[in-house]
């Protein structure tokens, strides 16, 4: 018996294996969690596209929920997500804000003016530091944050019909959206 | 409607497969000989109509019929032609088809050569082989069909990923999976065997042809692979320890290992459980790569498709094919006999020795690549496992195995003695104790792992020709001419000495590269010059260069060496507009001693760039290694022992009636 047992050894492995590969399987490799989750969101200043001499301050967001949406006008990944924000900017349901991260402002604007504008105001970061800020690592990129100024999600990458309905929805509806 | 017609033929294929699969067992099994005969026809039919499929599918990409999905999502009108042909492979439905295709090749081949075998023996090797396509057949049907139509047809594809738009990508995976696929021939004799219950020598000696071959071509594949991300990625390195790259590196470790271990089992009919257990193991490997490429469940620069249900249909198939020969292992190896007994000392110890480190070897690997996913399946968090653990791991289980490898050939089967290894081995231990003190030094800097490392390299290639030296003499024939001698010799000694070799230039080719390789980040103006040791690099500006479906900024640099010119080098920064990428096309002067790596970082204003210049000593070797195991292993097939060998007694005997 106990010679047979150990010819069992490879197969025990195997079966080992086996369920840590179907665990993996309903896992994502790519959803890296941020530390920003549940903390307060960093505050900037900052000059808003298109209206110049006019900044923009996050603690006037205090009491609203809202969306910052980091993009640029040379990511191609971001065009992808445009339409979807197009249609939820129909909805009027989130106020919805947009970072131009490391980007020419007239390169920003000419893609609102050939996509259109999805957002109630687009603020600028042509060094990138609001980013590092915020831990960008990738864009686009996608913070919903609350009355308190608290991130509440972040999404890497475009966001999807699905991350729309599966997560941010949910969280409007908690958060009394 | 063409690619009606390769959907169809994968469909029959499937049923064919499923015949081919089954009904032939249980011929065997009720000793029916019309159930038994179904084998080779089916088989062969089956393959062909893959091929046929296979072709249908190179059709519709060479004619750019974007009324097909897959077509439409890996290629473009403006591709040129080679490109366009590749893109079959270029993404995962097509990579499927590729593999069963391969497979298709593999199964003809066995069809054909393997007709030597007893008849209930190649019957259930055949059907195993149906088995392993049935699955990958309902794969593509139900799960990755790429014949899927689009309708109405899209004007124009999405283009083939730039980064595979390179002849890198026209052979790199046909051989390699011709390596991958080929072991699913061993895999198929194993379990034929533990069916059969004729674990012997002789199915050892019918199992080491097909071994080798799968084993060269993986071994080619994986070298063609390193070669392009050394020259496309635009950085200089030639391996990642990418999870891609492992699923590729870990059959070829067990697959060397099984390579030596046949040897034993053929030659003194030990080993066997311990045989047979690699020759599914190896095959097992293969699939869990393809199931890690697949599936998603790791982030790699390879995986091109994640998709859960296709995972799940893989880690299902797994289940069946793995679990199931390893529950056959688990019930038939126990009443397998050990073989002939062997000294501590002796052939057998040292291949056995040889057996653990490659073994240990792929464990590590597969570790590190698995760690980050069990981690995070035990709720640990995103964690990644990156060179350094690799390189320490690896290099430290490996290094008292390349320092035996100089050892074990010499050693005598059965029982050999310490003191006789050792008189021969005196020369080469001077001559790599030299060396490895020498050419750190002349290479300007001594550290412990490049005189470590050279030692090693000196010490496989010393002891090598050692080793043939050995043979002549204790073999020569009186009165012989060396060339008469050397002729005696049979061919597979040959392909070992080589295969050998090979390893030690590869060795010497990675530890030279790795402690001697420079490089520099620089801003360079026009004209601007870069002084990194002897060599000069005048940067003469950039200019925009229209290509068939890119366009790019070529720089030209002048490299010269002591103020001589040596070379012109022209890198370029891509733009390919269907998929928005931007590609570095690395230059890069090749030399034995040295390569001289140029690429393009970004623009910078009024027409400077920066620049990454590289300087990699013997990086060439590393390659050039690889070439000279394959060889090698060519070698070792055209021996004729195979041929001759190979003869079925039973059957010569039924002939001469």
């Amino acid at each position: 018996m106990n010679r047979t047992l150990k010819f069992l050894i490879p197969l025990a492995l195997f079966l080992v294996a086996v369920g840590f590969l179907f665990k993996g399987l309903f896992l994502n490799p790519r959803e890296v969690p941020s530390p920003l989750v549940g903390k307060p969101a960093p505050t900037f200043t900052a000059p808003i596209l298109g209206e110049a001499g006019k900044k923009f301050n996050s603690k006037d967001m205090q009491g609203q929920v809202w969306l910052l949406n980091v993009w640029a006008s040379w990511c191609a990944a971001c065009r992808d997500e445009h339409p979807l924000l197009m249609q939820m900017a129909e909805t009027k349901r989130i106020a919805t804000y947009g970072l131009a991260y490391k980007d020419v402002d007239a390169d920003a604007q000419q893609v609102l003016i050939a996509m259109g504008n999805p957002y109630n105001k687009v603020i600028t970061d042509a060094d990138g530091k609001i980013g590092i800020d915020y831990g960008v690592y990738g864009v686009p990129e996608t913070y919903l944050i609350d009355k308190a100024g608290v991130i509440r999600y972040k999404h890497i990458g475009p966001l999807t019909p699905e991350v729309l309905l599966n997560k941010i929805v949910p969280l409007l509806k908690e958060l009394g959206v | 409607m063409i690619p009606s017609i390769g959907e169809l033929a994968l469909i029959l294929a499937f049923i064919l497969a499923i015949i081919q699969g089954t009904l032939p067992l249980v011929g065997v099994w009720k000793n029916q000989t019309t159930l038994m005969n179904l084998a080779v026809p089916t088989a062969r039919a089956q393959s062909l109509l893959i091929l046929i499929s296979f072709a249908v599918l190179m059709y519709a990409f060479y004619a750019n019929d974007f009324s097909v999905l897959y077509v439409t999502s890996t290629s473009n009108s403006q591709l040129p032609l080679m490109y366009r042909l590749a893109a079959v492979w270029g993404g995962h439905e097509g990579s499927m088809l590729l593999w069963v295709a391969i497979l298709s090749i593999w199964t003809i081949a066995v069809t054909i050569f393997a007709n030597n075998l007893p008849d209930s023996f190649r019957i259930r090797l055949i059907a195993v082989m149906g088995l392993v396509s049935v699955g990958f057949l309902a794969f593509i049907l139900f799960t990755s069909n790429p014949f899927d139509r689009l309708i109405p047809a899209a004007l124009d594809g999405r283009d083939l990923n730039p980064l595979l738009q390179d002849p890198g990508m026209v052979f790199h995976p046909p051989v390699l999976y011709m390596g991958y696929v080929g072991f699913s021939v061993a895999f198929a004799f194993a379990i034929a065997a533990l069916l059969d219950g004729t674990l012997d020598n002789a199915w050892a000696r019918w199992t080491r042809p097909w071994t080798t071959v799968a084993w060269l071509f993986l071994t080619l594949g994986i070298a063609f692979g390193s070669k392009w991300a050394y020259y496309e990625l635009g950085w200089g390195g030639w391996w990642f320890w990418d999870a891609v790259e492992n699923a590729s590196f870990m059959p070829w470790l067990v697959g060397t290992a099984l390579i030596h271990s046949l040897a034993v089992t053929e030659k003194r009919g030990a080993f066997k459980v311990w045989t047979v257990l690699l020759s599914i193991c190896a095959f097992s490997l293969s699939l869990l790569g393809t199931f890690l490429v697949r599936s998603g469940v790791l982030t790699s620069v390879h995986a091109f498709a994640t998709d859960p249900s296709r995972g799940l249909f893989i880690l299902l198939y797994l289940v069946i094919v793995i679990g199931g020969a390893l529950l056959l292992f688990a019930l038939r190896a126990p009443n397998v006999g050990l073989g002939e007994k062997f000294g501590v000392v002796s052939r057998e110890s040292f291949l056995l020795a040889n057996n653990v480190v490659l073994a240990a070897a792929a464990a590590s690997v597969l570790l590190g690549t698995m760690y980050p996913l069990l981690i995070d399946a035990l709720g640990g968090g995103k964690i990644s496992v990156g060179p350094p653990y690799f390189d320490a791991v690896f290099v430290a289980i490996m290094a008292p195995g390349l320092f035996l490898m100089g050892l074990g050939p010499l050693a005598k089967w059965k029982k050999a003695s310490i003191p006789e290894i050792g008189t021969r081995l005196k020369l080469a231990a001077v001559i790599s104790v030299v060396s490895a003190l020498l050419v750190p030094s002349v290479m300007g800097k001594i550290t412990l792992m490049a005189a470590v490392g050279v030692f090693m390299g000196v010490w496989i290639l010393s002891t090598t020709l050692i080793l043939l030296q050995k043979r002549i003499t204790t073999k020569q024939v009186a009165g012989a001419s060396l060339m008469d001698n050397l002729k005696a010799i049979p061919l597979a000694f040959y392909g070992m000495l080589l295969a050998h070799l090979g390893v030690g230039v590869f060795v010497l080719g990675v530890t030279l590269v790795k402690g001697y390789e420079s490089e520099q980040d620089l801003r360079m103006e026009v004209n601007d010059v870069a002084k990194i040791g002897d060599l000069e690099f005048t940067f003469k500006g950039s200019k925009k260069v229209q290509g068939p479906n890119y366009t790019s900024s070529q720089g030209t640099f002048i490299v010269s060496e002591n103020t001589k010119e040596i070379a012109m080098l022209y890198p370029e920064k891509r733009f390919y507009p269907v998929q928005g990428a931007t590609m570095t096309e690395a230059d890069i002067e090749p030399g034995v001693l040295k390569d001289v790596y140029v690429s393009l970082g970004e623009p910078l204003e009024k027409g400077a760039w920066s620049v990454r210049i590289y300087i990699k000593p013997f990086v060439q070797w590393i390659w050039a290694g690889c070439i000279i195991m394959a060889l090698g292993g060519l070698l070792a097939l055209l021996d004729k022992r195979y041929r001759i060998a190979n003869k079925n007694p039973n059957k010569s005997a039924q002939e001469a009636f």
